[in-house]
Formats: structure tokens, C-alpha cells, sequence
């Protein structure tokens, strides 16, 4: 079952040299379970066309459909909604909330969808990235890598049906990203999640079950169809 | 719920991360300013209400030409609601001494008078007198010096009023409620009220006054008025503090009004404050309120969470500003304590109510714009940081904001037209400077060219910023305009007003000359060394119809209006418009014709008879009818202390009339036992003396002016705050710029002059236009609303520029130090 659609979307922005394309009549379509990595150099478009995919920016043409339901065709608080039930985020810089605590940043999806229970699940998630013992600690109290373990275990808490990770590992160190990398393939693994991982670092794209290739926003490489 | 609870635990969150530290601090800042302001204000209002309560020697007065009886239903009324109540008669009777006899005017006092200000007393005629208590015993009496001068009675000697012998037990130097109109110049002979029946002189049907007294708390006061208002007869007439002298009421509204415009100018620092601090707040939570929005949260969602925390930020900054302004103004009660008359009375409540509305209000309208933009950060921000929202518009946010501020103005300072010029003059300063930062920026961009690198830097960040450095700018420009205008208000508008009232301003009016006397009299002042006086021609009359509809068929309603229109008028004529006297409608005569009368009226005459250009007035002159036309309508400042007229008429109309001249003259300490033979000399002339008043009015003048004082510390502690807000708002963006130029090599001290480079220039530009702006505020204030000279003031310019220079540089500079002190590494690594 597909999780995930990408029907010719493309996004175009004006600069001053005139229309930009930025992300070019791409498709293809992720089924639930799967992980996929979208490859590709500096500028190739692939934040963006994540961006498209996640409902964060709505594209030029094309329609994304996010399981069974148009994206696309959504207002910005419909499309929040929905990621709210069914999407969990990794970033490169981690975007962890700097007033909050390792346990509340855990908490914020949580409560945002209105759960009970919301700190016992968070501590349990952040056990399952081995940082049960520094629940109080603020971000900056903490290094890279364990930053991207909390913001692993808040991606997780609310058992997603799909991850986006955008370069999960490219602000730290490769031992350090290897450990990261390894937690978000496990837990991954474990929870069935679909996972959509931009990344350039082609030893990440390998782990994944498909890559998708992306030059100058055009597919290029990979297997468009699942 | 679930916003109040994200509300909640976000407020409690931020405040502990620091991150609502300098939108709280400027909201505490601004509601402690406002409220101490308020507090303070409020008690000095209290204390000049008074004060000025003592011309009045009461609170409230209530006066009948038929008797009020001293335990009648009023007085157990003012009782019941805890006033004070005392009972005075006053009639004109002949006193006889030896074979002399005078006219004067007999006050008898009930128990208790005065109830506000104090009587003076003298051991000799003429001598300096001290405050004193009581009244006369039974059968003495206490005596006007004029009175004992003409009856050549001294101390302990016996005078005859009526049936009754008394013995002059003192030398009554002044009396708070001796009057500052002409209706009773007669010299006073106070008695107790109990020796009133043995002199006979008061019988049914007698020409007398019978007034009572009331003075009590402010509110008990208020209500009792109303109550008074309603219950009382046409012909009994209510005075309050507000009109008792025209006098005191022209000092008390311009001491009103500077305290006003100094309350004024903290509202709209504070707003300037919230303004910026809310600014500051949406970009610190631009990524959070991203990645909430990433997270599902709604655009609603967004808005409500952030307008409750803030809701949540402007209820406790309010609670500790208010705290915070109470204790000030007590330290401030405590500072004037022995430098004002007796003691300030405590404030009352209102303020700590008006703190936290402000703070609401101020929050709401100024902390909108922003807010909105929050709402609208695109959630995609989360992966490329450089997304912003859309630009801010200034438009709908802050024109709510502008209204908002405006009411709350006028609830505040209750007067339009001051707030009016205040906010005009600050919004054209805003434009202009704004329109002027967008220049030097411009400017700015050619100079660095030939700058060293650390001008080079500073000169960069501020074209850099373009717009927002025109908008600090306009931000800094506005604080030193408004700390500039206090400077001007304090001193120049202030002292300008000051200097209308001379130490030789006139001290004694002499009125009752007769026209035979009117060149020996001048004589006599001038060969004891005072300036020949001007005599101008005074008439008395009634009015009896206006436009040929006698009088009492269009009446007017209030008590003030109906005196005037009642009592004896004091006609005078003139060719010129006399000094102190400005023509606000109509044209005042060049070439009067004697065929067609003209009269020109006194504006306050005016609004209460409800007069209009060309009305025709008729007047009673001595039994001969003459009715002339109002042509012009003048605003009169009678607190010049110059014979002035609420009826003037051009030349040749009344000169057949019988009349007498009037003169108002300064005797200095040495010159006034000159009165003395100057009333044996000319027994019909009484002389009236203002020494007395004129301190009242000048006591006036010093509580103003120290109360502006005191408020306009605040006001700069505002301006300040004001000023490290703005800098606070960029410290995240200079920090990074800081880390950068110091990873590619450059000093701290090259960063740190790069940084005192740019606000030298912000502060330059800001100083130079404010000191324009607060020259032009000061300009209109001066001559259109204070009807006060106004000179340029070299100082302004030098004070705004060096003041913006040293401000602006210094703070901005000290307060960004730690930008260059922080370790680069760190602050690159975390962004």
C-alpha cells in the first residue's frame, strides 16, 4: 500500500533572473514500510521537493498524496493536521526547542495532538535512545549527537506512519553519525515506519531500501517506480 | 484549554530560557514608569487640589443672599458623610473709632474656620503675618491693617461695629477666602460668629452673605457636590476648588497640564518599548513557532498559544511594574517631603488599575503586528532558516494600535487637545525621521569607501540593515525627541512661564480712585520709587439683556455662568488690546465709532453666557441704558496680575459715565509702609493686596515644576530602557557578525569599534533630528497651546546631538560589548 505519492510536482520561484525551477516534474510513490533516500549535490532541490512532500511548501504543479489523501489539495492548517497524526521530522540541525528540556521536546508532539500520558511515553522514548538519565537536560547542555538522539526519540514518539529526515547525520562527526544513523534505521525498523531521507551522503542512501537520484530537481537516477 | 495549557507551560518555559526578558523588562519598566508617574502624579494633583482648596478655605462652598442655617439639613448631610461643615456671615457695615468712621466688610466665623489654609496674624499694621489657629474670643476682634491705618486704631485698642464694642485683639494679615475678585474689597474685620446677634447689624431682610463651608475627603467631597446639587435652591451657589479664583484656576490648569504632558510622554515611550520588545520576541520565536507549525499545530493555534503567553507576560509585568511604581512613588513622596507644604496625601488606587489596563492595552496593540507574523512563519522554515514570514504590514496592526493608544490617552491626560499637538508633533518627528534614516543610510552606503575598517564595519551594518536601521533610528530619534522635549518643557517652557510671573510682578491693586486723585496718587508712588502706574477706567453696571431678550429668559445653566451673569459687571475701556489679552474671534477695534458701541468679551465670559460675534449686549450703567456689539472675544491670562476685564469697550462710549480708575502696582518690602499714607491721603481709594496670592500661585508653580521634575526622571529611565531594547533587538544578529569577523582574524577591538562606530552614527543622526523635532514640538506647544514666547534654544541642538552621540553610542556600545567578548567558536557552533 502507498504511503506516499509524488505526482509531477514541480516548484518554481521568480528571482531576479527570472523563473527559477527548482524541483521538475518529479514522481514516484513510496509503499508503507519503506525506506527511500532522495540523493543528490548542494542545490539540487532536495530540501525543497521534501519540503513539498511533508506539506511544509505547497508546490507549483502536481499533487502529493499522503496515504490516500490529496496534500495538495489542502490549506496550511489542514495539511498541519494531518502531520500531526501521521508524521515525524529529523533535521540536520536538530530544531530541539532551546527553553525545553530533553523530555519536553519529546513531549511537544505529543501534546500538540492532544495525548494523555504525554510524559511516561516521552520518557520511554528516550530510554529507547539510551538518554533515560538526562531527561532535564536543555539542548545546550547536551552534544551533537546526543541532540539528534532526543530529536530521534520525538521523531518516534508518536509512532508516525512516515519520517521525514533531512541530512540527519550531516552536522556531526562520521562516528557520531554512524551511531545516529544506526539508532534511526533500528527504531525504524522496529516500528514499521515508512522513512524519507534526504541526505548527500551516499553511505546513508545505501541503508535505504530505494534511492532516488536528483540533479538540478529533475530524478536522474534510482528507480522512480516502487 | 490545550492553547492555555501550551500557554502556560510555554510562559513558564521562556521565562526561566530568558527569552521574555527584555519584552517583560520593558513592559515593568514602562508600567513602573506609568504607575509611579500615576501614583505621584495623583498625590500631587491631590495636594495642589489642596492647596488650591484654601482659597476657598474649603473644600466646597455654598452661598445665599438668605440665611443658611449652621445646623440645617445640608450640614447634617455633610456631616453624615464625614465633612467637616462651618458657617460663615459676612455684610458691609460702618466701624467707628474715635470720630472716624470706615466701611468694611464683616466676616463673622463659625467654629472650625478656616477649614483649609490658615489665617495670619500680625503683632503690628503692615508687619509680616504668621500662620495662625482659631478665632477671635468673644468681643475681640481681628483687623484688617487698612482698616486700622484709616481708623488710627492700634492693637488692644476699641472699635464700635453696630451695638457692640470690640476690642482688636491682632492685625488680620490675610485670610485664605479674602477674595480675588473686586466684589468685597472693603477691609475685613473678622468676629466670631457668636457676637453677630449683639451687634443688631444683622436683621431680617439685611444685605448680607451667608455662606457654609465643607471640606472632608476628595470622594466623600465629590459625592457630597452632587448631592449638594441636587437638593440645593436656584438662588444658593455651589463653588468648588475648580472655579474659585480665576486665578488660581489658570495656574491649576497649566500646573495640570504639565504634569499631564510629562505622564504623556511615558505612555508613549512605554509604547515604543512594548513595540520593540514584541519585535524582538516574534524573531526569537520564529523557529519555534516553524516547528510547532511542523509538528501539526494550526495558524490558530500558533496565534493563541503566543497571545496567551503574552497575556500571561503583560499580567505579571504589570503586577511587578505596579509593585514596583508604588515603591517608587513613595520614595518620591519621601524626596519632596520637605520641600512641599505640608504632607502629600496618600494616592489612591486608580493607578495600579490604569497599570494593568495599559499593559494589556499596550501589549495587545503593539505586540499585534508581530504576533500576526508568527502566525504566518512558513512551517518550511524548518529545513531552509532564511524563509521569513511575510514582510510585517505596519497598516491595520498598528493603526489598531494607534487608537487603541489614543483612548487610552485621553482617559489618561483628559485632555484632547494636548494629546492632539503631543502626538501630532511625535508622529510628524516619526515620519520625518524615518524619511531622514532612510537618507543617511543611503549616505551612509558612499562614506565607507574611504573609512578604516572599523568604520568600514559599522557603516556596513547600518546600510546593511536599511530599513530597520531607519527604524532604530526613528526608535532612538522618538526617545530623545520626547527626553528632549521634557528639557525644553522643563526649562525653556517652563521658565518662559516662570518669567511671566517677575519677582516685581504687580503686588497691589488699588482700585476706587477717583478721577480728581488719579495724578496725585501716581505722584505720591512715584516719588517713593514705583514706576508710574497705568490707571485703567473701570465702570460698574449689571447686564440686563443680550441681543434685546432681557437676561432672565436665557440664563445660563451652571452655577459659574449664572454668577456671572447676575452679579455687578466691571466695564473698562480701552484703544489697544492691553497685554496679557489675545483676540481668539472677531477683530479687536483700530477705528472705533462712538455711534456704533463695540464691546469685546473675555472668552471664559463668553462660554458661560454662551455669547456669540455680534451679539448685542445691554447693560445698566448707573441707570442710563448703552448696548454695544460683541465684535471680538479675548483670551485673558489673569494671572499676569494686571488689571484685566472680563467687558471691554472701545474708547467713547462709557467716558461720561461715572466711574472710577483702578492701577495694580509692585511695593517691594521697603515701599509698603507708603500704604499707610497712601490710605490717609486718598480714603476712598482701597488698596488690595495680592502679595498673598501671588506666593499662593507661585507655591503652585514650584509643586509643578518639581513634579515635572520627578516625572521626568522616570520619563529618561524610560527613554533609556527604550534605547537598550532596541539594541537588545539586534544583539542575535550582531553576535554572529562578530563571531564571523573574528574567525577571518579581525581584534576584538576592531569589532568592538565597529560596533561603537555604527551607533555613534545611529546616535548622530538621531540627536540631530530630534533636537529638530523637539524644537518644532516645543515651538507649537509653547505658542499655541501655553500662549507663551518661544526663542531657539542653541542648547537643544547641542544637547540632542551630543546626548544622541553619547546615548546612543555609549549604551548601544556597552551594551553590545559582550557580543565581542563571547567566544566565536560557541557562538558559530550554535548558530
Amino acid at each position: 500500500m502507498q504511503v506516499l505519492e509524488s505526482r509531477h510536482v514541480s516548484k518554481e520561484v521568480s528571482s531576479p533572473d527570472g523563473t527559477l525551477t527548482i524541483v521538475d516534474d518529479v514522481s514516484f510513490a513510496v509503499e508503507r514500510g519503506q525506506s527511500l533516500a532522495i540523493v543528490g549535490p548542494s542545490g539540487s532541490g532536495k530540501s525543497t521537493l521534501l519540503a513539498i512532500l511533508a506539506g511544509l511548501e505547497t508546490p507549483t504543479r502536481g499533487a502529493v498524496f499522503l496515504n490516500g489523501h490529496e496534500l495538495t489539495a489542502l490549506d496550511e492548517d489542514g495539511r498541519a493536521a494531518l502531520r500531526a497524526r501521521r508524521v515525524g521530522f529529523v533535521f540536520q540541525s536538530f530544531h530541539l526547542v532551546p527553553s525545553l528540556t530533553a523530555l519536553e521536546n519529546v513531549m511537544l508532539p505529543l501534546e500538540l495532538a492532544g495525548l494523555a500520558d504525554a510524559a511516561a511515553t516521552a520518557r520511554g522514548a528516550l530510554d529507547a535512545v539510551g538518554l533515560g538519565a538526562r531527561l532535564g537536560h536543555y539542548p545546550r547542555q547536551l552534544s551533537g549527537g546526543e541532540q539528534q538522539r532526543v530529536a530521534l526519540a520525538r521523531a518516534f514518539v508518536g509512532r508516525p506512519d512516515l519520517l521525514f529526515a533531512d541530512e540527519p547525520t550531516g552536522n556531526l562527526d562520521s562516528a557520531t553519525g554512524a551511531k545516529v544513523a544506526e539508532l534511526l534505521f533500528g527504531l525504524n525498523r522496529a516500528a514499521g515506519t515508512t522513512l524519507v531521507l534526504v541526505t548527500h551522503e551516499r553511505e546513508l542512501a545505501r541503508r535505504c531500501d530505494r534511492v532516488l537520484e536528483l540533479d538540478a530537481g529533475r530524478l536522474v537516477g534510482g528507480n522512480a517506480a516502487p | 484549554m490545550r492553547a492555555l495549557r501550551f500557554a502556560l507551560a510555554a510562559f513558564l518555559r521562556d521565562a526561566r530560557g530568558g527569552e521574555l526578558g527584555v519584552l517583560a523588562g520593558a513592559i515593568i519598566v514602562a508600567v513602573t514608569a506609568l504607575t509611579a508617574v500615576g501614583f505621584f502624579t495623583n498625590r500631587m494633583a491631590l495636594g495642589i487640589r489642596e492647596q488650591a482648596g484654601t482659597v476657598l478655605a474649603a473644600d466646597l462652598r455654598l452661598e445665599s443672599g438668605r440665611p443658611l442655617e449652621a445646623d440645617g439639613p445640608y450640614v447634617a448631610e455633610a456631616r453624615r458623610r464625614g465633612l467637616a461643615a462651618t458657617r460663615l456671615v459676612g455684610f458691609a457695615s460702618v466701624v467707628v473709632a474715635g470720630g472716624t468712621t470706615q466701611l468694611a466688610s464683616v466676616v463673622a466665623a463659625g467654629k472650625g474656620y478656616p477649614l483649609r489654609g490658615s489665617l495670619k496674624l500680625a503683632p503690628a499694621p503692615f508687619a509680616p503675618g504668621v500662620a495662625s489657629r482659631g478665632l477671635p474670643a468673644p468681643g475681640e476682634a481681628w483687623v484688617d491693617p487698612r482698616l486700622l491705618a484709616r481708623l488710627g486704631v492700634a492693637v488692644g485698642g476699641e472699635l464700635a461695629l453696630g451695638a457692640e464694642r470690640f476690642r482688636v485683639s491682632a492685625v488680620l494679615d490675610y485670610r485664605p477666602d479674602q477674595g480675588t475678585g473686586f466684589q468685597d474689597l472693603a477691609p475685613t474685620i473678622l468676629i466670631p460668629a457668636g457676637d453677630v446677634a449683639a451687634t443688631r447689624l444683622v436683621q431680617p431682610g439685611s444685605r448680607a452673605t451667608w455662606s457654609l463651608l465643607f471640606a472632608g475627603p476628595a470622594d466623600a467631597v465629590e459625592g457630597y457636590a452632587s448631592w449638594l446639587r441636587a437638593h440645593k435652591s436656584d438662588a444658593e451657589r455651589l463653588i468648588d476648588v475648580g472655579e474659585s479664583s480665576e486665578q488660581m484656576k489658570s495656574a491649576t490648569e497649566r500646573a495640570g497640564r504639565f504634569l499631564n504632558l510629562a505622564a504623556l510622554v511615558t505612555v508613549l515611550l512605554a509604547a515604543v518599548a512594548v513595540a520593540m520588545g514584541a519585535r524582538r520576541y516574534a524573531t526569537r520565536h520564529l523557529d519555534t513557532a516553524a516547528l510547532l507549525k511542523c509538528m501539526g499545530a494550526s495558524q490558530g493555534f500558533v496565534l493563541r498559544v503566543t497571545v496567551l503567553e503574552l497575556t500571561g507576560v503583560a499580567l505579571a509585568a504589570a503586577l511587578l511594574g505596579t509593585l514596583a511604581g508604588f515603591a517608587a512613588q513613595a520614595g518620591l513622596g519621601y524626596l519632596v517631603r520637605g520641600l512641599v507644604r505640608g504632607d502629600l496625601p496618600p494616592p489612591s488606587l486608580a493607578p495600579a488599575a490604569l497599570g494593568l489596563g495599559t499593559a494589556l492595552v499596550m501589549l495587545v496593540g503593539f505586540a499585534l503586528a508581530p504576533l500576526l507574523q508568527l502566525r504566518q512563519v512558513p512551517p518550511a522554515r524548518v529545513l531552509r532558516h532564511t524563509l521569513e514570514p511575510p514582510p510585517l504590514r505596519y497598516g491595520l496592526p498598528y493603526l489598531v494600535a494607534v487608537a487603541t493608544l489614543a483612548l487610552l490617552l485621553i482617559g489618561l491626560v483628559r485632555d484632547p487637545r494636548l494629546i492632539g499637538y503631543a502626538a501630532g508633533g511625535i508622529a510628524l518627528a516619526g515620519l520625518a525621521l524615518f524619511g531622514a534614516g532612510l537618507g543617511l543610510v543611503r549616505a551612509l552606503k558612499r562614506l565607507r569607501g574611504g573609512a578604516g575598517i572599523a568604520w568600514r564595519y559599522g557603516l556596513a551594518s547600518v546600510a546593511r540593515r536599511g530599513r530597520e536601521s531607519a527604524v532604530q533610528i526613528v526608535a532612538f530619534g522618538l526617545g530623545l525627541t520626547v527626553l528632549l522635549l521634557l528639557v525644553l518643557v522643563r526649562n525653556d517652557l517652563l521658565g518662559e512661564w516662570r518669567r511671566t510671573l517677575p519677582p516685581d510682578a504687580p503686588n497691589h491693586f488699588l482700585i476706587n480712585i477717583e478721577p480728581a486723585d488719579a495724578a496725585p496718587l501716581a505722584d505720591l508712588l512715584v516719588a517713593h520709587g514705583v514706576p508710574r502706574p497705568a490707571l485703567a477706567p473701570w465702570v460698574r453696571a449689571r447686564l440686563t439683556a443680550v441681543n434685546g431678550a432681557p437676561l432672565k429668559t436665557r440664563m445660563p445653566k451652571t452655577d459659574r455662568g449664572r454668577a456671572f451673569a447676575e452679579r455687578e459687571q466691571n466695564l473698562s475701556w480701552s484703544a489697544t488690546l492691553p497685554a496679557d489679552n489675545r483676540v481668539v474671534e472677531g477683530r479687536f477695534w483700530e477705528h472705533p465709532d462712538p455711534r456704533r458701541p463695540e464691546v469685546s468679551v473675555a472668552s471664559e465670559f463668553q462660554e458661560e453666557l454662551g455669547l456669540k460675534l455680534h451679539d448685542r449686549l445691554t447693560f445698566d450703567v448707573a441707570g442710563d441704558t448703552v448696548e454695544a456689539e460683541v465684535t471680538s472675544v479675548r483670551k485673558v491670562r489673569w494671572d499676569g496680575f494686571r488689571p484685566n476685564f472680563f467687558l471691554l469697550f472701545a474708547p467713547g462710549v462709557l467716558e461720561s459715565s461715572t466711574g472710577t480708575l483702578m492701577t495694580s502696582v509692585h511695593l517691594d518690602a521697603a515701599q509698603r509702609p507708603l500704604l499707610t499714607e497712601l490710605v490717609r491721603r486718598f480714603p476712598s481709594v482701597t488698596v488690595f493686596d495680592v502679595d498673598a496670592l501671588i506666593s499662593q500661585v507661585r507655591d503652585l508653580v514650584d509643586r509643578a515644576a518639581l513634579a515635572v521634575e520627578y516625572v521626568s526622571a522616570f520619563t529618561l529611565l524610560a527613554g533609556l530602557v527604550v534605547l537598550l531594547a532596541a539594541i537588545q533587538a539586534t544583539r542575535d544578529e550582531r553576535r554572529y557578525e562578530s563571531a564571523v569577523l573574528r574567525t577571518l582574524g579581525a581584534s576584538r577591538r576592531t569589532v568592538l569599534l565597529g560596533v561603537a562606530a555604527e551607533f555613534v552614527a545611529l546616535g548622530l543622526c538621531a540627536g540631530l533630528l530630534a533636537a529638530g523635532a523637539a524644537t518644532a514640538i516645543g515651538w507649537l506647544l509653547a505658542t499655541r497651546l501655553f500662549g507663551l514666547g518661544y526663542s531657539l534654544d542653541a542648547t537643544v541642538w547641542l544637547a540632542g546631538i551630543a546626548g544622541g552621540v553619547l546615548i546612543v553610542g555609549l549604551s548601544g556600545t556597552l551594551a553590545a560589548r559582550d557580543v565581542v567578548t563571547s567566544p566565536p567558536s560557541r557562538t558559530l557552533r550554535e548558530g
